[in-house]
C-alpha cells in the first residue's frame, strides 16, 4: 500500500507523529518553508525580541508567583523577602521588573519599524489590529503588576488610572467602585489586579499573539523596500528575494537575542532601578492611603498618554483624548493611503513627518514624568496637538496634493489651534504663547507647505520591482 | 534613517539625566562615596545603628542571621551584639528573626507625633547623600517640641539620638545668607570622626537595602563575559549560514 510505503521512508518516531498530528507540517509552514524576503535589517529583530521577552516575563513571573502574597498586608513584605530571603529571587525579581520596560522598548521599535516600511498596508492590515490589541492589552498587564508591590507609587498611580473612569459622566463614580471592588483601592482591589496580571491578561496576551503570527505567516513578512516578494516566485513557486525563516532568520535573530540580553542583563545587573526611571525610590515605601506622594508620575512606558491627557483642561475630555491617541493607532492602514509602502521611497515631506513624531513621542514622554509648570503645560499641549497632527498629515501625503488644497488646510489647521489660543491670551505669558505657537505651525509649515513650494520634496520616489540588497 | 536613531539617541541623553535631578530636596547635599565591600565599614556602620538607631527604627524585612553573615560576624557576635529584642517568654529572640523593635505605631505617634519609619530600604528611598546630610545636619531649635531640627527634613519628629557622639549644632547665617551649622558644644567626637562614623552608618543603610548588591554586580560581570562569548559565536554562526545569501 502507497501509505506503508510513507510510514518508512519517513519513519520512525517523526512519522508516527506525523500521522496523528501535523508537526512537521507546522514546522515547515512557520519556520523550515516559510519564505522571508532577504533584506531584513536592524528593525526587524524586534519582533523576535518581543517573543522572548514574552517568555522572560512568563517564566520569572511563575516563580515570582510561587512567593509573592497577593494580600494588602504581606504583599510588599512578601517581595523583600523574595529580594532577600530567596535563593536567587532577587534576580528573578529584577528580570521581571526589568522586562516590563524592555517589552514596551521592544514593542515600541517593533510598532516604529512597521510604520516606517509601511506594515500595516493591505494585505497586513489585521496583523497591525492584532499588534495594536497586543499593544492594548500589554499595557493593561504593565498596569495592572505594576499595583503588585503594593508599595507608594503603585498604590497612588493605580489611584490615579482607575480615577480616571470616574469622569465618565453619569456612571463614573459606579464604575470606579466596581473596578476597585471597595470604596477606596484596598485588598479587593489588589487580589483582582493579581487575577488579572497572572493569568486572565497574559491568556489573551497569548491568544492575541497567536493570531497576529498566524495573519503575518498568511501573508507574509514585509520588508524595509516595501516590496512583495510573492510577486517573484521561481519555477518551485519559491519567492526569489525569499530565504527560509529557519535557519537564515534563525540564526540572523540569535545575534539580536545576543545583543539584546547584554543591554538587558547589564541593566539586572548593574542598574536594576534605571536611575529611578524602571524602580521609582518612592514605590520602596509601603503604600499608605493616607500619604499622598509629591508627584505620581506613571511609569516611563505611559507617559507620552499621560501627557495628552493633561494637557487638556477638561478631565473627562482629557481622558477622551487620551483613548482617541490610542484608538487612532487602529486606524493608521486606512489614514495612510500611500501605495508607497516603505520610507526609503516616500517623500522628503513624510520622512519629516516620521522624524517629527518620534521627537513628538519622547518629549511627551519626558514631559509626563514631570511636574506641570507653565512652559511644561504649554509644550505638553503643543506636542499633545502634534501628535495627532501626525496622523492627519500621514493622510494628507497619501498622494500629491494640490496647491490650493495644501495651503487651505494648512491655514484651517493652524487657525483652528490659533482661535484657541486667542480665547487663551494672556499678555503676562504671551512670548512663551507665541514661541511655543511656532511648534506646530513649523511642523505643518515644512510637512505641508514646503512641497508646494519646491513640488521634489514632496514627491514619493519610484519604488524598485525586486528588493534591493 | 541615520537621523531617526541620532534624534532617539539625543532625546534619551538630555532626557534622562534632566529627570534624574528633577526631585530633591531644597538644601544642597553633601556628597558621599560609600564603599559596601568595606567590612570593617560596614561592621562600625552596623555598630552605630543596633546601638542608637533600632530601639526605635526597626529593619523589619532583614533578618539578624544575614546581616552578621555578610558582615563576617559569628552567631555568637550577633546574639550579643545586634540583638537586644526578646519574644513573649523574655528569651531573646534567635538570630534567624527578622529585625524588629517594641515600638508600636501608637506609641511613635504618642512620643514623637509620627510612627518611627522602618529603616530597612531608607537608602534607596532617599538616597545615600541624603541620608550623609540628614545624620549630620541636627540643630539646637527651641521652637521645636524636642528641642532640635534639621537642615534637610525641616520639622523632623525625631529627637537627635547621636548627640553625645557629635554634640549640639547651632544654624547661623554666613556673609552669603546661606544657612550652615556649626557645633557649639562638643561631643565625643571631632567633626571629622563623626562625620567618618555617619559615613560608615549610611555605608551600613545602604547595604541594609539592597544587601546583594555586590554580589550582584559581582555575578553581573560574568554574565556579561559569557553573553560577549555568546554574541561571538552567534555571529559567526550567522556570517557562515548567510555565506550563501546573495
Amino acid at each position: 500500500m502507497a501509505g506503508n510505503t510513507a510510514d518508512k521512508i519517513q519513519g520512525g518516531v517523526l512519522g508516527w507523529v506525523d500521522a496523528r498530528f501535523p508537526l512537521s507540517q507546522l514546522w515547515n509552514e512557520h519556520l523550515a518553508r516559510y519564505y522571508a524576503p532577504k533584506n531584513f535589517n536592524f528593525w526587524y529583530y524586534f519582533g523576535s525580541l518581543a517573543l522572548l521577552v514574552l517568555v522572560i516575563q512568563i517564566v520569572t513571573g511563575i516563580f515570582l508567583t510561587m512567593f509573592f502574597k497577593p494580600d494588602a498586608e504581606l504583599a510588599f513584605a512578601s517581595v523583600e523577602y523574595i529580594m532577600r530571603d530567596v535563593e536567587w529571587g532577587w534576580l528573578i525579581r529584577y528580570m521581571h521588573s526589568t522586562g516590563a520596560s524592555f517589552f514596551f522598548v521592544v514593542v515600541y521599535l517593533h510598532m516604529f519599524r512597521a510604520l516606517l516600511y509601511g506594515s500595516y498596508k493591505k494585505p497586513r492590515e489585521l496583523i497591525w489590529i492584532f499588534g495594536v490589541l497586543i499593544y492594548i492589552v500589554l499595557m493593561a498587564e504593565a498596569f495592572a503588576g505594576y499595583l503588585l508591590p503594593w508599595g507608594q507609587m503603585s498604590y497612588w498611580g493605580a489611584q490615579v488610572i482607575v480615577n480616571l473612569f470616574a469622569t465618565i459622566p453619569y456612571i463614573g463614580p459606579e464604575l470606579v467602585t466596581w473596578i476597585r471592588g471597595d470604596f477606596l483601592l484596598s485588598d479587593a482591589t489588589l487580589t483582582r489586579f493579581f487575577a488579572l496580571h497572572v493569568i486572565a491578561l497574559p491568556l489573551v496576551l497569548l491568544l492575541l499573539i497567536v493570531a497576529h503570527i498566524i495573519a503575518l505567516h498568511e501573508v507574509g513578512s514585509n520588508n524595509p523596500d516595501g516590496v512583495e516578494i510573492k510577486a517573484h516566485k521561481d519555477e518551485n513557486g519559491i519567492p526569489r528575494d525569499g530565504i527560509p525563516f529557519h535557519p537564515y532568520y534563525t540564526v540572523k535573530d540569535l545575534v539580536g537575542v545576543g545583543v539584546f540580553l547584554i543591554a538587558f542583563f547589564a541593566v539586572v545587573f548593574f542598574a536594576p532601578e534605571m536611575g529611578g526611571l524602571f524602580l521609582k525610590p518612592a514605590n520602596m515605601i509601603p503604600a499608605d492611603p493616607l500619604v499622598t506622594p509629591d508627584l505620581i508620575p506613571p511609569v516611563w512606558y505611559f507617559t507620552s498618554f499621560y501627557s495628552i491627557l493633561r494637557a487638556v483642561p477638561d478631565p473627562f475630555m482629557g481622558v477622551v483624548a487620551m483613548g482617541a491617541a490610542v484608538t487612532i493607532l487602529f486606524f493608521v492602514p486606512w489614514i495612510d493611503r500611500n501605495p508607497v509602502k516603505s520610507v526609503r521611497y516616500r517623500s522628503f515631506a513624510h520622512k519629516l513627518n516620521l522624524a517629527v513624531f518620534v521627537v513628538t513621542f519622547v518629549s511627551l514622554g519626558y514631559l509626563g514624568l514631570q511636574q506641570v509648570t507653565t512652559l511644561y503645560g504649554e509644550l505638553t499641549l503643543r506636542f499633545g496637538v502634534m501628535y495627532f497632527l501626525f496622523f492627519w498629515l500621514l493622510w494628507f501625503h497619501s498622494k500629491e496634493r494640490s496647491v490650493l488644497f495644501s495651503i487651505i488646510s494648512f491655514l484651517v489647521l493652524v487657525g483652528i489651534y490659533s482661535l484657541y489660543d486667542y480665547t487663551r491670551f494672556d499678555p503676562a505669558n504671551s512670548q512663551l504663547l507665541l514661541t511655543a505657537w511656532l511648534l506646530p505651525t513649523v511642523y505643518l509649515f515644512l510637512t505641508m507647505l514646503v512641497p508646494v513650494f519646491k513640488r521634489d520634496l514632496g514627491r514619493d520616489r519610484p519604488v524598485p520591482e525586486r528588493v534591493t540588497a | 534613517m541615520k537621523s531617526l536613531i541620532a534624534f532617539l539617541a539625543l532625546a534619551v541623553m538630555v532626557g534622562v539625566p534632566v529627570a534624574l535631578q528633577a526631585a530633591g530636596p531644597s538644601v544642597p547635599l553633601d556628597a558621599v562615596k560609600v564603599d559596601v565591600t568595606n567590612e570593617a565599614s560596614l561592621q562600625r556602620g552596623a555598630r552605630l545603628y543596633f546601638n542608637y538607631c533600632m530601639g526605635c527604627h526597626s529593619a523589619q524585612y532583614m533578618r539578624y542571621s544575614r546581616v552578621g553573615r555578610d558582615l563576617g560576624l559569628t552567631e555568637n557576635q550577633v546574639i550579643h551584639s545586634m540583638i537586644f529584642t526578646t519574644d513573649e517568654d523574655g528569651e531573646l529572640v534567635n538570630p534567624g528573626s527578622l529585625i524588629t523593635n517594641a515600638m508600636t505605631a501608637d506609641y511613635g505617634e504618642e512620643a514623637f507625633g509620627v510612627e518611627p519609619p522602618d529603616l530597612t530600604l531608607v537608602a534607596r528611598v532617599r538616597g545615600e547623600d541624603w541620608l550623609y546630610t540628614f545624620l549630620r545636619g541636627f540643630y539646637r531649635d527651641n521652637s521645636r517640641p524636642l528641642g532640635v531640627n534639621n537642615i534637610v527634613f525641616d520639622n523632623v519628629g525625631m529627637p537627635h539620638p547621636l548627640w553625645e557622639l557629635q554634640g549640639w549644632q547651632e544654624k547661623h547665617l554666613d556673609a552669603n545668607g546661606v544657612s550652615r551649622l556649626r557645633v557649639v558644644e562638643p561631643g565625643r567626637m571631632s567633626g571629622p570622626e563623626y562625620d567618618r562614623a555617619i559615613r560608615d552608618l549610611v555605608t551600613f543603610l545602604s547595604y541594609l537595602a539592597e544587601p546583594m548588591q555586590v554580589e550582584r554586580q559581582r555575578i553581573g560581570v560574568y554574565v556579561m563575559l559569557f553573553l560577549i562569548v555568546f554574541l561571538g559565536l552567534a555571529y559567526l554562526l550567522k556570517k557562515e549560514y548567510w555565506k550563501d545569501v546573495h
